[in-house]
């Protein structure tokens, strides 16, 4: 009961350190916070969404930066046709409405989840990370090649999406609005996790053939997990694209489903809110250590391997004590 | 019909390659169950080792006797300090540790050598090109690694196949707790293999030199198209690695060299070459969601 306890203080201290996060950086006069901040609650979004599969499904994806990337280069396409006036695929009219552009990077990002689920999920161990691994790349040499929306060099396009009641120039605002949608994110997954489906998802990790020896499809169920997974890192990536108004084939590449997967190990894989930490540790991490040396990797590296070797539970785990 | 068959020497000798780094993976993992992101960084340490040797030497032997070297040292580094913590692991954590020795590599790769690609010198005595069929010339560098690369792969499947250190590594693939119970040193035997996997690799990287310019981050891409060799292959399996690799290595090559030119049969010159070279880098992985399709667990599955 004590570490219920514990746990509860601890998110309610973060949440609330999030939500007066713009404040602080007016107080310290450091500005930057803001976006950092924001970066944080858009990693975040996706780490939670992997987490699904990899903390409570068992299920270690290594190509979740694909629909992270195809969530933003809806945002980017969709912009980018609106600023020319022309039509995608001599059909689809450019959009810059949140309301219509953000639900269609995750609908793009759901579908192309649910047929690479449907491949990789055929597999399993570690054909299943490296089938995952490679569709992505698949996507990433797609964008590369696609010249119209700028290859290599990615596409910058000049508005966010047009919120209503909010300036989406507002740097504080976006930051709230991707808090916002963090936090609700993260209360869908909950509730997710506690009904019947988290449970048959809990069941497949700890033994497959078991569930499968109960009664259950299991095969349905862990593609059902894998779109939901995708749609919500199509959000995150809708919602970077609009942070930076840029996006560009890294957003898919690989390093980045790396960067993914370390966030949920780092926070605690299965805790759902330990991937929030550990976005947030990842981001500090980096832009900490970037500006001690452009070398910065070179740190980064050995702490990924040390972190690994020698704690099991991540930060949530720490912090939560014992199970 | 002769640039047919050059494209195919090419693909075959790309195939060649894809296998040698194939190999030392799927070896590892058959026995110990590990899944090394770090070979493609053996693989880069091996090329920027060998071209650096040979730039300062002017000796291409030595720059790949360095090549293997180092590559073979800093695989045997890696296994004693890191590696063997993560026998035991499940597979992330695993993916994780490694790729945090990529950063690693690429970093230091870039301190050592700067972000410039190096560039090797094909030496004099394998320069020059043959005519393989009269009227068709190939150059002897690419026709040599083709010949390595087939030494090898003869060398691999005696080695497995026909001596006793191959016997244990075959039954260690199929039951590691037996192999153990009955006396062997599995732990001396996974060094073994996994150095040979290393300097496999760093051979790899070494013979791309002359034909590749040498770069940081050269060793993630083939890393993941080797990926794509083992998964077509079947994981484990050194046989499966083989005809992935070959097949890998025609079908990229072939993708790339033709694709564009059929598509302008069929759609406007410009767009034919940009969605060509689009279509030839997924050809790969196009192939692989096929063969899932149709044999899950790949064409020669290790086990059963």
């Amino acid at each position: 009961m004590a570490d219920t306890v514990r746990r509860r203080i601890a998110l309610g201290v973060i949440l609330a350190l999030l939500a007066v996060l713009p404040a602080i950086a007016t107080a310290l006069g450091k500005p930057d916070l803001v976006t950092l901040g924001t970066q944080v609650a858009i990693y975040a979004i996706a780490a939670i969404s992997l987490d699904l599969l990899i903390g409570v499904a068992g299920l270690s994806s290594f190509g979740h930066a694909a629909f992270f990337g195809l969530g933003g280069y809806t945002v980017g396409i969709l912009a980018f046709h609106a600023a020319e006036g022309d039509l995608f695929l001599g059909l689809i009219p450019g959009v810059t409405e949140a309301a219509i552009v953000w639900p269609a990077a995750v609908g793009v990002a759901g579908v192309a989840a649910l047929a690479i689920g449907a491949l990789s999920l055929r597999t399993t161990g570690v054909s299943f990370i490296m089938i995952t691994l490679a569709f992505a790349e698949m996507f990433f040499f797609l964008f590369v090649s696609l010249k119209t929306y700028g290859g290599d060099d990615g596409l910058g396009f000049r508005r966010r999406s047009a919120l209503p009641f909010i300036n989406p120039r507002d740097d504080v605002a976006f930051y709230y609005v991707c808090l916002a949608l963090m936090a609700g994110f993260l209360l869908l997954c909950g509730r997710i996790v506690q009904s019947r489906f988290g449970r048959a998802l809990h069941g497949i990790r700890q033994n497959e053939r078991r569930m499968a020896a109960i009664g259950l499809a299991t095969y349905p169920v862990k593609l059902a997990a894998f779109t939901l997974a995708g749609a919500g890192a199509g959000l995150a990536g809708a919602l970077h694209a609009n942070l930076l108004r840029f996006v560009s084939p890294d957003m898919l590449h690989w390093t980045m489903s790396g960067d993914f997967m370390i966030m949920v190990v780092l926070g605690g894989a299965g805790t759902l809110f330990g991937p929030v930490l550990g976005a947030a540790a990842m981001v500090c991490l980096q832009s900490w250590l970037a500006q001690w040396t452009e070398h910065w990797m070179i740190v980064m590296g050995p702490i990924l391997v040390a972190v690994i070797l020698f704690t099991r539970r991540g930060l949530w785990g720490l912090i939560g004590g014992g199970r | 019909m002769t640039l047919l068959l050059e494209q195919a020497l090419n693909g075959l000798q790309l195939g060649v390659m894809l296998f040698l780094l194939a190999a030392g993976l799927t070896l590892v993992f058959g026995i110990m169950g590990l899944i090394n992101l770090a070979h493609g960084s053996l693989y880069m340490i091996g090329a920027f080792a060998a071209a650096w040797v040979q730039g300062r030497t002017g000796s291409y032997v030595v720059g790949i006797v360095a090549g293997l070297a180092a590559a073979g040292a800093v695989g045997a580094a890696i296994e004693v300090t890191v590696l063997k913590r993560l026998y035991d692991r499940d597979h992330m954590d695993q993916v994780l540790a490694t790729f945090g020795m990529i950063l690693f590599f690429n970093e230091a790769m870039a301190m050592l050598f700067g972000r410039q690609p190096l560039m090797a010198a094909v030496p004099p005595f394998l320069s020059g090109a043959v005519e393989i069929i009269p009227g068709v010339p190939y150059p002897v560098y690419r026709l040599a690694i083709i010949v390595v690369g087939i030494l090898v792969a003869g060398g691999l499947y005696f080695l497995i196949g026909h001596t006793r250190a191959g016997m244990l590594v075959r039954a260690g693939a199929t039951n590691r707790t037996m192999v153990r119970a009955l006396g062997v040193n599995i732990r001396l035997l996974t060094s073994a293999v996994f150095a040979l996997g290393a300097m496999l690799a760093g051979l790899a990287g070494a013979m791309t030199g002359p034909l590749l310019s040498v770069q940081v981050g050269m060793g993630d891409r083939i890393l993941i198209t080797t990926f794509v060799v083992i998964v077509i292959g079947g994981i484990g399996s050194i046989r499966g690695a083989l005809a992935g690799a070959l097949l890998v290595g025609m079908v990229d090559t072939l993708a790339r060299a033709f694709l564009p030119g059929l598509l302008k049969a069929v759609m406007a010159a410009s767009n034919a070459d940009a969605v060509g070279a689009g279509l030839a880098s997924m050809a790969i992985f196009i192939l692989m969601a096929v063969v899932l399709l149709v044999r899950p667990r790949g064409l020669f599955p290790a086990h059963g």
